[in-house]
């Protein structure tokens, strides 16, 4: 039943489109589309993208691992390396930090009107990700490549239980979300 | 339905949304949620179209055809679902420069505050901005949402080291902007 879904082009990437439509609203309600927000949660002084992500991770955890647990899912983990994940997430994060959007919210803020988003961010966005195709061969073989460990799990690599993990995770994140309970803004209503 | 016109809603509530949705995709579409890939699709077909269909050849269009797949369409919905949100609770408003939150005081955005009015000043930035995090997400193989959710939640050890560096780069940039 749920291969056949799949293996259904038309119907996936309307699936998709549905899916990004709900994302989409999600990101615009949460506040997360708003350059103020992101650079606040940056500075610290805005806690609403760490809520929304901690709170979307611990639902997505349990219900991901149900999932995989009953056949329904499967995995999908991107390879990793020191020099892919640790030098292009500190890439990322200058990024992160300079244009005020990440992917996702560039294209939310691009839906709710800001220019900047659209005009700035999305054309960048777009010459980054060629700059990065055409250096890609040199770069997999210099950097890519350092310290690889590839697709993991933390159960693997902690050789422990799957759910043993996930409980473990979500008491952390249940941990940090009372620990910034009190962090502004404390109403959702700003 | 007036809270389909609320301005903001719950972290909370926000969250779990986002975590049921990203258990949607997995079961009915076998797909994790992301964005950044289809950045590299999107810009792939420009080249192509000027370049003609031999950068398909390149290693990385190998990997990342430059067609429209359900990611493509994924970072579509999200402009249109940003515009429903947005019109619903009246906030839909062409800005070049970031706004604050509550316009109805008279708070100043953070951009505001330190760079003032000039919209070129706001392009170029955004702009180089959008460039170094073009790089660092297909350097790093995915973004806020590829790794900082997607992946976060299959207890992948490479999304939850990606994240750490998003998070721990933009402080330190942000601090050095608008602190330092």
């Amino acid at each position: 039943m749920l291969e056949k879904i799949h293996s259904q082009k038309s119907l996936q990437l309307l699936l998709g489109l549905l899916i990004g439509i709900g994302f989409g609203f999600l990101l615009q309600k949460g506040g997360v589309t708003r350059y103020d927000v992101i650079i606040g949660q940056l500075l610290f002084k805005d806690w609403t993208v760490v809520r929304v992500m901690l709170t979307a991770v611990l639902t997505g955890t349990l219900g991901f691992h149900l999932l995989k647990t009953a056949n329904l899912a499967t995995f999908h983990l991107k390879p990793g390396s020191i020099g892919m994940s640790i030098i292009g997430g500190l890439i990322f994060g200058v990024g992160f930090a300079v244009l005020g959007y990440c992917p996702g919210t560039v294209a939310g803020a691009v839906g709710q009107g800001s220019l900047d988003a659209l005009f700035g961010g999305i054309t960048g966005i777009l010459i980054g990700a060629g700059l990065l195709a055409a250096w890609y061969p040199k770069l997999s073989r210099s950097i890519l490549e350092k310290g690889y460990f590839g697709e993991m799990t933390f159960p693997q690599l902690l050789h422990i239980n799957t759910w043993v993990c996930v409980a473990a995770a979500g008491l952390l994140i249940l941990g940090l979300l009372w620990f910034l309970r009190d962090l502004p803004p404390i109403s959702s209503h700003v | 339905m007036d809270w389909l016109a609320e301005p903001r809603w719950s972290p909370y509530i926000v969250g779990i949304g986002i975590g049921l949705l990203s258990c949607i995709a997995f079961l009915l579409s076998n797909r994790p949620i992301g964005c950044s890939s289809a950045f590299s699709r999107s810009i792939g077909m420009i080249e192509s179209l000027i370049r003609g269909k031999k950068i398909r050849k390149k290693p990385y269009y190998q990997k990342f055809p430059p067609v429209i797949d359900w990611e493509w369409m994924l970072v579509i919905g999200i402009v249109i679902g940003a515009f429903i949100s947005a019109k619903l609770s009246g906030t839909f408003a062409f800005q070049m420069i970031p706004e604050a939150l509550n316009r109805q005081s008279d708070s100043v955005s953070i951009w505001r505050e330190h760079f003032g009015n000039t919209p070129f000043l706001r392009w170029i930035t955004a702009f180089t901005g959008g460039i170094l995090m073009g790089i660092g997400s297909r350097w790093a193989g995915g973004c806020t949402s590829g790794h900082g959710i997607s992946g976060t939640l299959q207890l992948s050890v490479s999304s939850w080291l990606a994240v750490i560096c998003f998070f721990t780069g933009g402080a330190i940039t942000a601090y050095l902007i608008f602190l330092g």
